[in-house]
């Protein structure tokens, strides 16, 4: 296992100690600790079934890990144990959001309803738990307001705009899945998990994700964890890169390093550990230099 | 051409043959159904001797009705569906401008209800109107306020509750035992009645929320099983079967009575004559008032966080939670609010009754109101107002049907057959409208125009 160690003097938002996930008699993940640093876009890679979406349900308090500890560290310092918290509160308290692999949109709301939704919190207090919303309070209006100043800032980021008063299951796939994020966003994380956000977008869908991704890093101070298999993605996008293979760590570094990872490598093309430097050679002498 | 036209008479033969065979098929089903239930009774004899009387004639016309109908289903009537389905994906959808009357729906129908009690008296008499306002208007309205609580639960939150009837009986008998053994006033009762049906609500949440869909459904309609019989059985709180009569009338804010022997009798203060009447037509303003609010309550809170929150309940509860939603207290909410609902319902049900029984909270009220809700379009108010009125309109008007005993015999009594008509109607309307009356949904807020969401994107929740 290598680490590098220039990332140990960077400051840690989400550090994954010991993590294991069993489903009866089948290790999902197995013993895995890696820390995803603040202000990075942190990829999660690895072949179909590695167990990559089943790390983003402990850390997202979707799933109770069988072991192991998850530390987000927020900004201002406060830490949560997140495999103690139950799944809302990952994201009410520690400020984790999480977007799903296949889409979760409540697709009979509109897209302008479905950013309203994820400030269901800040709104819920402004309204007085309701009462005070009821009797038209002035606080609530301007919550209110205040609200949808924040949903057309991310509309206008996700480039949704013209589509805000349609139901978010009339959106095309891209679409929905920039929407997603946006909502996710509408929550005000300090951590965002992306589980395979470009799968099955065509190449201009693909742009106008990387641009919203790039727009999140850029104006707002939200880490990124991201799942991807696209690897032109990963390798244009992410800071740092987690390489798992059957619920086990096999690399971790930045993006250049995994790249020429030789485990990372026999992972990707499916061969058993044993063979893994005869393929090594193999690759080396169609294509020295990139994997890809 | 002459191939076509061969082809489709080949097919015509083959789905005359079909209908045939299933026809036959049908006949002997019905045959074997009801050769027991229906070619043979038992029956006494003047003697008190038990003996067997075959109808077979009678099994012939139960047979050969399914036959037929079997035949008519598949040779035109299914085709002729077919076709008119395929004709309408072929067809453009064209978006039509609404009517003066559709934009205006809810504004004329208030103003119609405003003006209904006069209208009745001046057109049937004072004696003459309390049909119509009582059992006609008053009733339809407390239905409309059951549905649209019941709408909160299963409409918004998509929470399917089969058991919402205990809320109303817990409203009702809220009024019924505290008026009864505490002597206080409808005023008080009131919102005593709703907030203790939201409590039952949240009681009854609390264990069962953690349940979905099917096992959900199956829990509450326990719970209403079980409140019933707790009533029932509680003789000597609740006197059982016999109930709890002699319930307190209402007054108008206390100021006039409608008991015959008071001083403040309303009648008696105006030197009108003496009739029930006035106290029905009361009863009917207040229960379009508290229709109103119960409206303007529901309208507010759609708009709410809270409302909004369980609409996204019933879209994806993953969803909910991944945004920090507590999806425990929101349906908690929505459990307690449309209880409340019901628990209002419920006392001016007793009040207006005057006696409340267990028999008025059994299964199939909640199967009504359910079915109220499911008709009118979950989630829209004006869909399921006009969903009580034509489901408990309509039953009513079945008692007023008096000209089809000289079709059918004296011993012909519609009302009997409520819920065969029932049955039917909503198995038209579902299939012309799947999603209900209002199959489309209203957004609460929006940038620049409000379209309303088409009811192909909206889901019905999983519990
Ligand atoms: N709830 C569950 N119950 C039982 N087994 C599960 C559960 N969730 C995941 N698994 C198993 O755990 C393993 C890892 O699954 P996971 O979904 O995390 O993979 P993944 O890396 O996200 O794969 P993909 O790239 O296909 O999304 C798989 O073998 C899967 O079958
Ligand atoms: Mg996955």
């Amino acid at each position: 296992m290598a680490l590098e160690t220039d990332t140990m003097t960077k400051d840690p938002i989400l550090k994954v100690e010991h993590l294991s996930m069993r489903f009866g008699g089948l290790m999902a993940i197995n013993d895995l600790s890696f820390e995803a640093y603040r202000g990075d876009i942190t990829a999660l890679i690895g072949p179909n079934g590695a167990g990559k979406t089943t790390v983003f349900n402990c850390v997202t308090g979707f799933y109770k890990p069988t072991m192991g500890m998850i530390t987000m560290r927020q900004k201002a310092g406060k830490e949560y144990l997140l495999e103690r918290m139950s799944d809302y509160e990952v994201n009410r308290d520690a400020k984790v959001a999480r977007t799903f692999q296949n889409i979760r949109l409540f697709s009979g709301l509109t897209v302008l309803e479905n950013l309203l939704v994820a400030q269901h919190n800040k709104l819920m207090l402004a309204s007085g738990y309701t009462i005070l919303g009821l009797l038209g309070f002035p606080t609530y209006k301007a919550a209110v307001g205040e609200s949808i100043e924040r949903a057309k800032y991310w509309l206008d980021k996700a480039n949704l705009t013209d589509r805000a008063d349609d139901p978010a299951g009339d959106l095309p796939y891209g679409a929905q899945r920039r929407l997603e994020i946006a909502r996710a966003m509408c929550t005000g994380p300090e951590f965002l998990c992306l589980d395979e956000p470009a799968a099955g977008l065509n190449p201009r869908e693909s742009l106008a994700l990387n641009e919203l991704l790039r727009g999140i890093r850029k104006d707002t101070d939200t880490s990124i964890l991201l799942i991807e298999h696209d690897m032109s993605v990963v390798m244009e996008i992410s800071d740092h890169v987690v390489v798992l293979e059957y619920g086990q760590k096999i690399s971790d570094g930045n993006p250049d390093f995994v790249k020429h990872d030789p485990k990372v490598i026999a992972a990707y093309l499916g061969v058993e550990d044993v063979e893994v430097e005869e393929v090594i050679e193999q690759i080396a002498e169609i294509t020295p230099g990139d994997t890809h | 051409m002459a191939n076509i036209s061969q082809t489709n008479v080949v097919v015509s033969n083959n789905l005359m043959a079909r209908a045939l065979r299933e026809a036959f098929y049908a006949g002997l089903v019905a045959l074997g159904l009801f050769v027991l239930f229906v070619g043979l009774k038992t029956d006494q004899n003047i003697l008190n001797e038990l003996v067997l009387v075959q109808r077979w004639g009678l099994l012939a016309i139960f047979v050969a009705i399914a036959m037929v109908g079997r035949f008519l289903t598949v040779a035109y009537i299914r085709p002729w569906f077919e076709a008119r389905k395929a004709a309408k994906a072929a067809a453009p959808t064209v978006e039509r401008e609404a009517g003066f009357v559709a934009r205006n729906f809810s504004l004329l129908a208030l103003i119609a209800l405003v003006i209904y009690p006069p209208v009745m008296v001046a057109l049937f008499g004072f004696q003459g109107s309390l049909k119509w306002v009582d059992n006609f208007g008053i009733q339809i309205l407390i239905y409309v306020m059951l549905a649209w609580g019941l709408n909160i639960v299963v409409g918004l939150a998509g929470l399917l509750d089969l058991g919402y009837v205990a809320f109303y009986a817990v409203g009702a008998y809220s009024y019924a035992l505290l008026s009864s053994y505490l002597g206080l006033s409808f005023w008080l009762l009131l919102p005593i009645a709703g907030v203790l049906a939201a409590a039952w609500g949240t009681i009854l949440g609390f264990p069962v929320l953690r349940l979905k869909g099917d096992y959900l459904a199956i829990v509450t309609l326990a719970f209403g099983e079980i409140i019933r019989l707790v009533l029932i059985n509680w003789t000597e709180v609740t006197k059982g079967t016999f109930g709890i009569s002699g319930i307190a009338k209402a007054s108008v804010f206390g100021i006039w009575s409608f008991d015959v022997s008071a001083a403040n009798n309303f009648a008696k203060v105006f030197g009108l004559p003496m009739s029930s009447a006035y106290y029905k037509i009361f009863l009917f303003y207040l229960a379009l008032a508290l229709c109103m609010l119960a409206a303007f309550v529901t309208i507010r809170l759609r708009r709410m966080p809270i409302g909004r929150a369980w609409e996204a309940l019933r879209e994806d509860e993953i969803a909910c939670r991944s945004l920090g939603i507590n999806t425990v207290t929101t349906k908690l909410t929505a459990f307690a609010t449309g209880a409340m609902f019901g628990g209002i319902a419920g006392s001016f049900f007793a009040v207006r009754q005057g006696f409340v029984s267990p028999e008025s909270f059994v299964f199939l009220e909640s199967a009504i109101i359910l079915a109220i809700v499911v008709l009118g379009g979950m989630g829209s108010l004006v869909g399921i107002a006009v969903a009580a009125t034509v489901m408990i309109g309509g039953t009513e008007l079945l008692r007023e049907m008096d000209f089809l005993k000289q079709i059918f015999g004296p011993e012909f009594t519609p009302e009997l057959y409520r819920m065969l008509i029932f049955g039917l109607a909503m198995i038209v309307v579902m299939v012309w409208k799947p999603r209900g009356f209002v199959g489309s949904r209203e957004p609460t807020a929006f940038l620049r125009e409000r379209k309303s969401v088409s009811g192909s994107f909206t889901k019905e929740g999983h519990g």
